[in-house]
C-alpha cells in the first residue's frame, strides 16, 4: 500500500527574489506544520532555512505564514489548516526575510525597547517584597497580557504595521501596558511618552487581527485601548510634555 | 532598522489629538442621528429649498445645532485624514500637518458659512 502524501508549497528565497517550491510530504497522524517543515529540511531539502527551538509553544520562534495566516507552527496541526489537500508555508509578513522561512526579528524587538518594555524597579534588596493582591484591578490587567511569547504573529497580522513603519505594533504595546499596570514599576510616565505618537498606541485601528491570531489568546487591542486612555488622561494633565 | 521620522511626533499633542477625535466622534454620533432623522422626516412631503429655509432659516436652535455639527467635523475629519495620509502616502509629517490644517480651515469656513447663510435666509 502506498503512503498517503500531500503537497506543501514552501517559500524559497528572500524579500527580493524567491518562489514557492512544492514538496510531497507523507501525511501522518497528529502532524504539526513544524513537523512538515522539519521533514522537508531533513529528508528532502537540507538547504531549507527555518527557525524553531522548543517545539512545544513556549519559545515563540517558529511562527510562519500558513495558508495565508500567521501561526505558531509547532502547535498548529496540519489537519486544522490544510485546504484542498495543500499547505502553503511562507515567512512572516511585515519583517525582512533573511532566507526562506527565517525572518529578521530586529525591528520587532527594537520596538519593544522603543516602547520601554523593560521593568524599571524602584526598590532595593533591603526593601520588603511588594504585596500585590491577585484581586487588584491593575494586577488583573497586567496578568491578562503577561503570557506573550514574542512570536511576532500579531505583528505579522497587523495592517497598521504594514502601512506605518513607525508603528510599535501589538506585542510591544501590550508589553508596555502590562508594565504600566505593574505597581512596582517606576517608569510609568516615561513609558507613556514612549507609546504616545504617530507610531504609538493612537495609531491602532482596533481591527483586532492581533486578537484573532494570537496563539496565546491574548487581547493586545484591549491593552492598546488601555494605553490610549492612560495617555489621554496623562496628556490632559500635561504630563506627557 | 526602524526609520526615524523627519518631524518627531509629540506624545502630548498626539494623545490630545486622539482625545479630541474621540470626543468629537461622540458629538458627531448625536448630530448625525438628529440630522438623518430630520432628513427622513423632511423628505416625506418632497424636498424643496423653500422647505429647508422654512425650517432652519431664522432658527437659533438650528444655527447652534449645525454650528456644533460643523465644529465637530472640523475637529474630527482632519485628524482622521492625517492618520490616513501618514499610512497611505510618503508625505512628510510636516506636509501632512499643513494639509490637514488647511482641510480643517476649509471645512470650518465652508460649513459655518452655509449654517449662517441658512439662518440669515429665514426669519425676514
Amino acid at each position: 500500500m502506498s503512503e498517503e502524501t500531500f503537497t506543501v508549497s514552501v517559500w524559497r528565497g528572500d524579500d527580493e527574489v524567491g518562489r514557492y517550491q512544492d514538496y510531497e510530504v507523507p501525511r501522518m497522524e497528529s502532524q504539526t506544520v513544524l513537523d512538515v517543515i522539519t521533514y522537508i529540511q531533513r529528508r528532502l531539502d537540507p538547504n531549507l532555512s527555518y527557525r524553531f527551538a522548543c517545539r512545544v509553544g513556549v519559545c515563540g520562534s517558529c511562527a510562519m505564514t500558513v495558508n495565508g495566516k500567521p501561526r505558531w507552527t509547532c502547535r498548529t496541526h496540519v489537519s486544522k489548516v490544510i485546504e484542498d489537500g495543500r499547505l502553503e508555508v511562507a515567512p512572516l509578513r511585515n519583517l525582512k526575510v533573511i532566507k526562506d522561512l527565517s525572518v529578521d526579528m530586529t525591528d520587532f524587538f527594537d520596538k519593544w525597547a522603543k516602547a520601554e518594555g523593560r521593568f524599571v524597579g524602584g526598590s532595593t534588596r533591603h526593601d520588603d517584597f511588594a504585596k500585590v493582591s491577585p484581586d487588584d484591578k491593575r494586577r488583573q490587567e497586567a496578568s491578562a497580557g503577561i503570557e506573550c511569547i514574542g512570536c511576532g504573529v500579531c505583528y505579522a497580522t497587523c495592517d497598521v504595521v504594514a502601512w506605518n513603519t513607525e508603528y510599535l505594533g501589538p506585542a510591544a504595546l501590550n508589553r508596555a501596558w502590562t508594565l504600566i499596570n505593574d505597581e512596582r514599576d517606576t517608569g510609568r510616565l516615561s513609558r507613556l511618552k514612549a507609546v504616545s505618537g504617530t507610531g504609538g498606541c493612537q495609531a491602532c485601528h482596533s481591527q483586532q487581527g492581533c486578537v484573532e491570531r494570537c496563539p496565546k489568546h491574548l487581547n493586545p487591542t484591549a491593552s492598546i485601548a488601555g494605553l490610549k486612555r492612560a495617555t489621554a488622561m496623562a496628556a490632559l494633565k500635561g504630563e506627557l510634555k | 532598522m526602524i526609520e526615524e521620522t523627519a518631524v518627531p511626533s509629540n506624545p502630548q499633542t498626539e494623545a490630545r489629538l486622539w482625545l479630541a477625535q474621540r470626543v468629537s466622534a461622540m458629538v458627531l454620533a448625536l448630530c448625525i442621528v438628529v440630522h438623518l432623522a430630520t432628513i427622513i422626516m423632511a423628505v416625506q412631503g418632497g424636498l424643496s429649498a423653500a422647505e429647508i429655509v422654512g425650517r432652519v432659516g431664522g432658527s437659533e436652535v438650528w444655527l447652534v445645532f449645525y454650528g456644533v455639527f460643523v465644529l465637530a467635523i472640523t475637529v474630527h475629519a482632519p485628524i482622521g485624514l492625517r492618520a490616513i495620509l501618514n499610512e497611505m502616502t510618503k508625505l512628510s509629517m510636516g506636509r501632512i500637518n499643513l494639509l490637514c490644517f488647511l482641510a480643517a480651515v476649509m471645512l470650518g469656513y465652508l460649513g459655518l458659512k452655509v449654517a449662517i447663510r441658512f439662518y440669515m435666509l429665514g426669519g425676514a
